[in-house]
């Protein structure tokens, strides 16, 4: 039986018409996650990453952001023809998000406890004292003493203010979150700290998460699938297993042989050759045939999303030919 | 904070005996004497050097500035030679007044500028913008006085519903703080737009939106408190313009303030008078200014956590 649906997009294409010309961030993306689950965004910076959390909110900038969109539901809301208190309501309660860089995502002026009870007070109808105390609860969550609610964002380091961010947006247990690289500026055992109260919340309420990070191995620690974004395209996705087993798109190869490699450490790291395409002038065909040490006449045509398994799909039209295969070895 | 209250205060010292020092030598370049207004016109010369004496204008500029200085800082301001009253009380008598029309043109300045700032900000490159740019500018380029005679042209004498000069109540207030009001918000408007455009792309904005903040909450909460801080310190020097303005404004309107003093004393060459006078405004625009810094802490955290060092 299928499981509920907590988010779905269909063909979201954002673009910001600036004055140096019109930047194509997301170009027809579409996303199922069921409650739940969580799923690793993951993608070279100026993929699109950030700007398609933001479409799910409905937080893109405008101007210069215009958001196209045939459907996004939020567990089977139309969230498209939601009148601007109601998303209000849904923002932060239903859907929340955690924001990428910690140290400007914090208002100066007020502290952070009065930060992180704001939101319990918009969501619940609680007495002040209520929310403070709330608050406090909070920040002794994500590990910071509950008398420090009383000070302002310029008193706490940077990983204590992502970890402040982090509760801002756990506050009142959304249903699904988004996490736009939230342990960057965290040292690795606060790291494994938030990931493992992520892991708790997702199992404690059920929480379905959307992971955006760089970082694979983050990706492997707590996401059940993962969807790997170029150019404002998914161009591959699948669960956990098919992805770093199974890896088909010669893009998530080159990724995977960017990265150290635990168990052959004696492997060469092989960076991916040349950059992301100009957002304001993408080539027609796959974004990544420039690049691509596979690529062939037929790449420079658009790509559809091909059914390689029950989860399992990737956007390269070289698998519509028998026996291709690219060089990673698949593991079992 | 205390100590950096107290050190501003002991600051306000060297910039008040400065102030004293330069217009009581101003006045004394200045032509005309006050004893040859005040002396009778068949007066010998030695009548007028005993009248001197009395009024203790003897003696070289030096001399004459040092006795004034001493008794200064003893708290003594002199006696008015043409009021033939202590300068102190003729000043305490006036000063309602000015306060009075000062906070009536920063309020007539706020209600114009904040709204119309923030409006300007928030529709940034609209026709509201653009209305915005072009009043303040109209505003700073049109000198007060200018725009008080264009009133009591319009309000007084063609259509009659205001007063033209005088100070005996609201009546009277409502032309000179609109126009030392729309004087000052020009300067202000500009500056709330700018502060509101630095903030209104910050990312704790869109945090707050995150949270399901409301639009109007985002606006009014988040982002004017942060935008206050320069708004303030404009805040501050509006306040001060408007104490200086009120000379001008004063006279046009026949207000009788402390700046309508002023300009009498200088015109009958009442040193005391003028001195202390323009002595008091120095002081109150400095206690303005230190209010001002006060007030910073208060609205930003980061400021506060300075001073306390
Ligand atoms: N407000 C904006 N105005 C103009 N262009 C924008 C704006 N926001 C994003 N973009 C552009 O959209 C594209 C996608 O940006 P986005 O922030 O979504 O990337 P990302 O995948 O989150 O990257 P990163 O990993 O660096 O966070 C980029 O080319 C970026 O320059
Ligand atoms: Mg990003």
């Amino acid at each position: 039986m299928e499981k509920e649906l907590i988010l779905e997009i269909k063909d979201l294409v954002v673009r910001f018409e600036t004055a140096d010309g019109v930047v194509h961030a997301v170009n027809g993306l579409d996303l199922k996650i069921e409650k739940g689950r969580s799923i690793g965004l993951v993608g070279e910076t100026g993929a699109g990453k950030t700007t398609t959390a933001l479409s799910m909110l409905r937080l893109v900038p405008d101007p210069p952001g215009v958001v196209e969109c045939e459907k996004l539901e939020l567990s089977g809301r139309d969230v498209l023809s939601m009148s601007v208190s109601e998303l209000e309501e849904v923002r932060g309660k239903d859907i929340s998000m955690i924001f990428q860089d910690p140290m400007t995502a914090l208002n100066p002026v007020f502290t952070v406890g009065e930060q992180i009870a704001e939101s319990i007070q918009i969501h619940e109808k609680v007495s002040s004292q209520e929310a403070e105390k709330r608050a406090k609860e909070m920040l002794e969550l994500v590990g910071i003493p509950g008398e420090r609610a009383g000070e302002y964002p310029h008193q706490f380091s940077g990983g204590m203010k992502q970890r402040v961010v982090i509760a801002i947006a756990l506050a009142c247990h959304p249903k699904l979150l988004i996490a736009d690289e939230p342990t960057t500026a965290l040292d690795v055992t606060i790291q494994a700290q938030v990931l493992d109260l992520m892991r708790r919340l997702k199992e404690q309420y059920e929480t379905s998460l959307i992971m955006i990070t760089h970082d694979l191995g983050i990706v492997a620690e707590i996401c059940d699938d993962v969807a790997v974004m170029y150019a404002g395209k998914i161009i591959e996705i699948g669960t956990l297993r098919d992805i770093f087993n199974k890896a088909k798109h010669p893009y998530t190869e080159g990724l995977f042989n960017s990265i150290p490699n635990i168990h052959d450490r004696k492997a060469k790291l092989t960076p991916i050759q040349g950059l992301m395409p100009d957002p304001t002038n993408l080539p027609e065909g796959c974004a990544f045939e420039p690049r691509c040490p596979y690529a062939c006449e037929g790449c420079k045509k658009e790509q559809a999303l091909l059914q390689i398994s029950d989860t399992h799909f990737v956007r390269c039209s070289r698998y519509l030919e028998e026996g291709f295969h690219i060089e990673r070895k698949e593991k079992e | 904070m205390t100590r950096y209250i107290v050190r501003r205060l002991l600051l306000m010292i060297p910039v008040l005996i400065c102030v004293t020092f330069v217009v009581y030598f101003l006045m004394d370049l200045a032509p005309g004497d006050v004893i040859s207004q005040l002396a009778p016109a068949d007066a010998t010369p030695q009548q007028i050097e005993m009248l001197r004496e009395e009024y203790g204008l003897n003696g070289t500029i030096i001399e004459r500035y040092g006795r004034y200085l001493w008794r200064l800082l003893h708290g003594d301001m002199g006696t008015s030679f043409f009021l033939k009253r202590p300068v102190f009380s003729v000043f305490l008598e006036r000063l309602p007044n000015t306060l009075m029309l000062a906070f009536a043109s920063i309020l007539v300045a706020i209600l114009i500028s904040l709204p119309l700032g923030i409006a300007a900000a928030t529709h940034h490159r609209s026709w509201l913008d653009g209305f915005s740019v072009v009043l303040s500018m109209l505003s700073v380029s049109m000198p007060a006085f200018w725009l008080g005679l264009l009133l009591i042209f319009i309000f007084s004498l063609h259509w009659k519903i205001f007063p033209s000069g005088g100070s005996e109540g609201l009546k009277y207030l409502i032309l000179p703080a609109l126009t030392l009001g729309t004087e000052q918000a020009g300067n202000l408007t500009r500056i709330t737009r700018s502060s509101m455009l630095d903030v209104i792309h910050q990312d704790y904005l869109r945090t707050a939106r995150a949270k399901g903040v409301s639009e109007k909450k985002v606006i009014r909460h988040h982002a004017l408190r942060n935008a206050l801080i320069p708004i303030i310190t404009v805040l501050g020097s509006t306040l001060g313009n408007a104490f200086g303005g009120a000379v001008a404004i004063e006279t046009v309107f026949a207000w009788n303030g402390i700046g309508r003093l002023t300009v009498m004393a200088i015109n009958n060459r009442d040193m005391t008078l003028a001195t202390g006078c323009i002595f008091m405004f120095t002081l109150m625009l400095n206690m303005t200014l230190l209010v001002v810094d006060i007030a910073y802490a208060y609205v930003d955290p980061r400021v506060k956590a300075r001073y306390s060092k």
